[in-house]
């Protein structure tokens, strides 16, 4: 199956992020394909190279780094990036900051849109 | 031709308080000018969203309510309330914006107050669901 995966939350403090990702991770171990990923709200803060967690936990913007490496478009929405101080500066590699249209070609082309978050 | 695709938005949530009302509406505008059969579908306080007379003055930010009020003009015209989350809220059609008129007659257009069997098979219908 080919799936979208939309993401609400912000890292850390929500599980959204994290429960997005592990959907991802079991979903391409199964065989399926990830048409991309959406990022919108405060998502987007998912993929900033600013972030520095402590050593001991889990660095989830080079996690959606490495994801992007395997080739799956990932995309935080432009509107929401440029309200919150996310520009392409601050990205980690393999992600994109582009518009609303990727997400409804996503919507389109995808056989399921799942949707993490609030 | 490629068969054009259904897509549902739901409106659960108070149109204030978060912000994932208004961005949603972004979503909404955006997606409308491709070619996909939206539907938005208000239940649970998402309701609130089509409520006349908000004033979001004294909370310091932009209301949406006009753009609301004006889907039909971005050709968003399947609009549906779920009659369950209407009532228990104490609100009845009359407390709904009017959503843009109709092209010929000009007469207002109103959503549409539905039960939860129409949603479902609405939902049923569906390629995909976006949730706001």
């Amino acid at each position: 199956m080919k799936f979208a995966v939309l993401v609400y939350e912000g890292p850390y403090n929500h599980e959204a992020s994290d429960s997005a990702y592990n959907f991802i991770k079991a979903a391409l171990k199964k065989g399926h394909e990830i048409r991309g990923i959406f990022f919108y709200h405060d998502g987007v803060y998912n993929v900033t190279k600013l972030m520095e967690p402590p050593q001991d936990d889990r660095h989830i913007a080079n996690r959606w780094s490495e994801l992007g490496a395997l080739g799956i478009d990932i995309v935080a929405c432009i509107a929401a990036a440029k309200r919150r101080g996310i520009v392409d500066d601050v990205l980690v590699p393999n992600v994109r900051i582009s518009g609303l249209g990727q997400l409804t070609m996503m919507a389109i082309e995808a056989d399921r849109m799942v949707t993490f978050g609030d | 031709m490629a068969e054009v695709k259904k897509i549902m938005f739901t409106v659960r949530k108070a149109p204030h308080g978060s912000i994932y009302v208004y961005e949603g509406l972004e979503v909404k505008l955006i997606m409308a000018a491709y070619d996909a059969d939206i539907s938005v579908v208000f239940m649970d306080d998402g309701v609130f969203a089509l409520q006349k007379g908000q004033n979001t003055k004294a909370l310091g930010i932009k209301g949406f309510e006009a753009t609301y009020g004006a889907l039909v003009d971005y050709e968003i015209s399947k609009i549906y309330v779920d009659r369950e989350s209407l009532l228990s809220r104490g609100m009845t059609e009359a407390d709904l914006l009017v959503i843009g008129e109709d092209e010929e007659s000009e007469e207002p257009l109103h959503p549409q107050v539905v039960d939860a069997d129409f949603i479902a098979n609405l939902m049923a219908q569906q390629h995909n669901i976006l949730c706001f």
